[in-house]
């Protein structure tokens, strides 16, 4: 096999190297973790003219080399080290024409790690609407480099960019900027101490090193002389940097772009004019955000229903071409369920990832957080939070993942504590069954009824919970850190199809496979504990269940068996263990049952009261009748009653009950502290509150 | 008193003058925010806060403390 050629894609955020990445490997690619931490590594293969095949990394988006953040780090760690395995034989540099003289500081920077690069200006169709020009071959020359001016949107110049990274080895090495020019005095120490080695690669590892303390000292052993002395040095040698970068760049650009700002079209500022307007801005995302949730909730219920229906029809199929026994049993009544618990997640996550690329994508998110970034504020969140939380009212998992582009690290941890709270869609079948039992349907008013004013409360409580928790967080958590917020405000595109669909298709494998890996575990152990008991009772329901309904036969004796065997298995005597500690709150043993397996997924309540009540089928109608009849042992009226209703509700609301939250927020925070306090406190809180709730009502 | 980015109205262009080193981010510098570069006000959120800015012909938005601290030259 031929030798790949390792190429590395870098670039500034919003300069569309992602859609550079995906016209050069196609759906030849793959996404995973850079070891140890959990930045996104994407990378794949690409065919090259001649036969050669190319392998590309495509590196986080970073505006330079001096990072400030741990994705950024992880560009500079990989080309500062020549024996790391993704080194890469050329560096590609993607800038947008829009931004150029912003994007070539990035490039001078890797040029002068003698990196051969070639610059890629993207965006290409977009010169005219804004009026620019530019002289390639002057660019070429005083850049020392080669480049491709393309338009990923359009495909076009993807060709020339092949072509030029067969042929790097042509590729010029020389250094842009004179690193001495930065701080002559200290700079020419460093070159007499070390006379052979790149300047400015020596400058960037004595800084890495002072900024994160993780690169490998060994790399080059920097003596004790050039230890930067306080952080306000380096920042004025860093600053001086950038100053010295932006000199050069002005000369180069003077003479090879020019910009006829009477050609531009003033698209963006029209736009930007009514998006970011102190009224219709907030007024056209909210009606955004309302059209989500319509599209979230009614689009991605057909596909629902039919996993739904699809799964039960693989069981029915599994259990009657199979042998009954135990090994079968497991299959059809705890893997495949197990399995359609994580599929039937699939559309809605899958509809919200779609209308978040297209918002990112479209540059209208920056606007929103824009927008909102005052009022988060004040609750110890950011702008940043919107999306999150907005997220949230689908599903939690997502949510905690978008947290990603908060820079402030206090901010983005309140984030992911609260975003919980927010109405996930998982609480909605619990809180429909719970309010058509115990809220009267009457109506108020003309439109609204009390039952989706009960509803809407709910989903109000949930939002402002997660606000009011930040707020108190804010005010307990003491982490110290930069409190700085700079977001690029990008040009407003149309979404390619292609980034938007790779996006989706990348975001939910993430899901299926790692919280579908807990969800399936779960369901296992629930089926084990339900399927199996620890005595005579269960072993033998059949026969004491015949005894005591000699009336009985068919389908009803089936159930009434079943309910019997749940009642004396594992997870039966585990209700009856827990019902001291739900009693006062208004629940006997089954619902207790129902929230211990409610914390595989919420929704799981409604599924297991329904076996519970021996009622064969889920149908939604025939389980609240059941419900409906069930007696409260202690008082004697029904169980289901106002207060045991809103009690119920109420700790549906604010319980941590969701394993696979848990699991997301260990592996965005690093630790199962955070995740334990969550659990904790949330559940503390939802106990708390729905005991006082029912001990007032009751 | 020192004029500054806080005190721009809608509209309205300066020159940078002078940053104070240690409360500015680096990345902002690196987004072109440097003493001599122009910047423009397009749009404050309510309360004036964050600030919609072209600093160098890039778009961005920072926080209102933070446009206090880049002292401005109105042209």
């Amino acid at each position: 096999m031929a030798k790949q050629i390792k190429v590395s894609l870098i670039g500034n955020p919003n300069t569309g190297k992602t859609s550079v990445f995906n016209l050069l490997t196609g759906l030849n690619q793959q996404v995973g973790n850079y070891p140890g931490i959990t930045v996104e590594k994407k990378e794949g293969i690409c065919k090259l003219p001649r036969g050669v095949k190319a392998h590309i990394l495509d590196l986080p988006g970073t505006y330079s080399l001096n990072a400030s953040s741990l994705d950024e780090n992880v560009v500079i760690e990989i080309l500062l080290n020549k024996k790391d395995k993704d080194f890469p034989d050329v560096a590609v540099v993607v800038s947008d024409v829009e931004n150029l003289k912003r994007n070539l500081l990035l490039f001078t920077q890797i040029k002068d790690l003698e990196i051969p690069t070639i610059l890629v200006i993207n965006m290409a169709d977009r010169m005219r609407s804004s009026g620019i020009s530019l002289d390639i071959p002057l660019l070429e020359k005083e850049l020392n480099t080669k480049i491709a001016l393309i338009s990923a949107r359009k495909n076009q110049g993807i060709d020339e960019l092949k072509k030029l990274i067969v042929a790097y080895g042509s590729l010029s090495t020389k250094p842009c900027v004179n690193a001495l020019t930065f701080a002559p005095e200290y700079f020419n120490r460093l070159q007499k101490a070390f006379p052979k080695q790149s300047l400015y690669k020596l400058w960037l590892v004595i800084t890495q090193d002072v900024n994160f303390r993780k690169v490998d000292k060994k790399k080059s052993s920097i003596t004790p002389d050039f230890e930067i002395k306080s952080e306000s040095e380096l920042k004025r040698f860093q600053q001086k940097e950038t100053i010295k970068r932006y000199q050069f760049i002005n000369g180069v650009l003077k003479k090879g772009l020019i910009i006829d700002e009477k050609a531009a079209t003033g698209m963006r500022a029209r736009l930007d004019r009514v998006l970011t307007h102190k009224f219709w801005g907030y007024f056209i995302f909210f009606a955004i955000l309302l059209f989500i949730f319509q599209a979230i909730y009614d689009w991605s219920s057909y596909p629902m229903d039919l996993i739904d229906e699809g799964f039960a029809w693989l069981s029915e199929v599994t259990k009657s071409g199979l042998p009954s026994g135990p090994f079968v049993d497991l299959i059809t009544e705890g893997i495949i369920p197990g399995l359609g618990g994580i599929v039937i997640f699939i559309p809605q996550i899958a509809f919200l990832f779609l209308f978040i690329s297209i918002l990112e994508e479209s540059g209208y998110m920056s606007r929103v957080v824009f927008l909102m970034d005052r009022v988060m504020r004040r609750f110890g969140l950011s702008g940043k939070s919107v999306v999150p939380l907005v997220s949230g009212t689908a599903c939690a998992i997502p949510a905690v993942m978008a947290t990603r582009n908060i820079e402030n690290w206090k901010e983005r941890l309140i984030t992911i504590l609260v975003v919980p709270f927010t109405t996930c869609s998982a609480r909605l079948p619990v809180y429909l069954i719970i309010i058509s039992l115990v809220i009267p349907n009457e109506k108020v008013g003309w439109i609204f009824s009390y039952q989706s004013l009960t509803l809407m409360l709910l989903y109000f409580l949930g939002f402002g919970t997660a606000v009011g928790s930040a707020w108190i967080l804010n005010k307990i958590l003491k982490i110290k850190s930069k409190t700085y917020f700079v977001i690029e405000m990008p040009g407003y595109k149309l979404p390619l199809l292609k980034n938007v669909v790779i996006n989706v298709i990348e975001k939910t494998k993430a899901f299926v496979l790692g919280a579908g890996k807990i969800i399936l575990a779960i369901s296992i152990v629930l089926w084990v504990l339900a399927s199996f008991g620890p005595n005579d009772k269960f072993s033998n329901a059949a026969q004491i269940v015949t005894e005591k309904y000699t009336n009985l036969s068919g389908e009803e004796l089936d159930q009434k068996i079943a309910s019997h065997k749940l009642e004396y298995s594992f997870i039966g005597y585990a209700g009856k263990a827990i019902e001291p500690i739900v009693a006062p709150l208004g629940y006997d043993w089954k619902i207790g049952i129902g929230i211990i397996s409610s914390f595989a997924a919420r929704e799981v309540f409604v599924g297991t009261l329904a076996t519970i009540y021996s009622v064969g089928s889920d149908e939604e109608e025939t389980i609240k009748n059941r419900m409906k009849a069930e007696v409260n042992t202690v008082t004697g009226g029904p169980l289901f009653n106002l207060a045991s209703g809103i009690s119920l509700l109420l700790f549906y609301a604010f319980a941590m009950q969701c394993m696979s939250t848990l699991a997301i927020v260990k592996r965005e925070t690093n630790s199962w502290k955070w995740p334990m306090a969550q659990l904790i406190f949330m559940s503390g809180l939802a106990y708390g509150i729905a005991l006082i709730v029912y001990q007032v009502l009751k | 008193m020192k004029i500054t980015i806080a005190n721009l109205k809608k509209g309205q262009r300066a020159l940078i003058k002078e940053i104070t080193s240690e409360i500015i981010p680096l990345k902002l510098l690196e987004m072109g925010c440097l003493p001599g570069n122009e910047v423009e006000l397009i749009q404050t959120a309510p309360f004036q806060c964050p600030m919609y800015l072209t600093i160098n012909g890039s778009h961005l938005a920072i926080r209102r403390e933070m446009a206090a601290q880049i002292e401005v030259e109105i042209i």
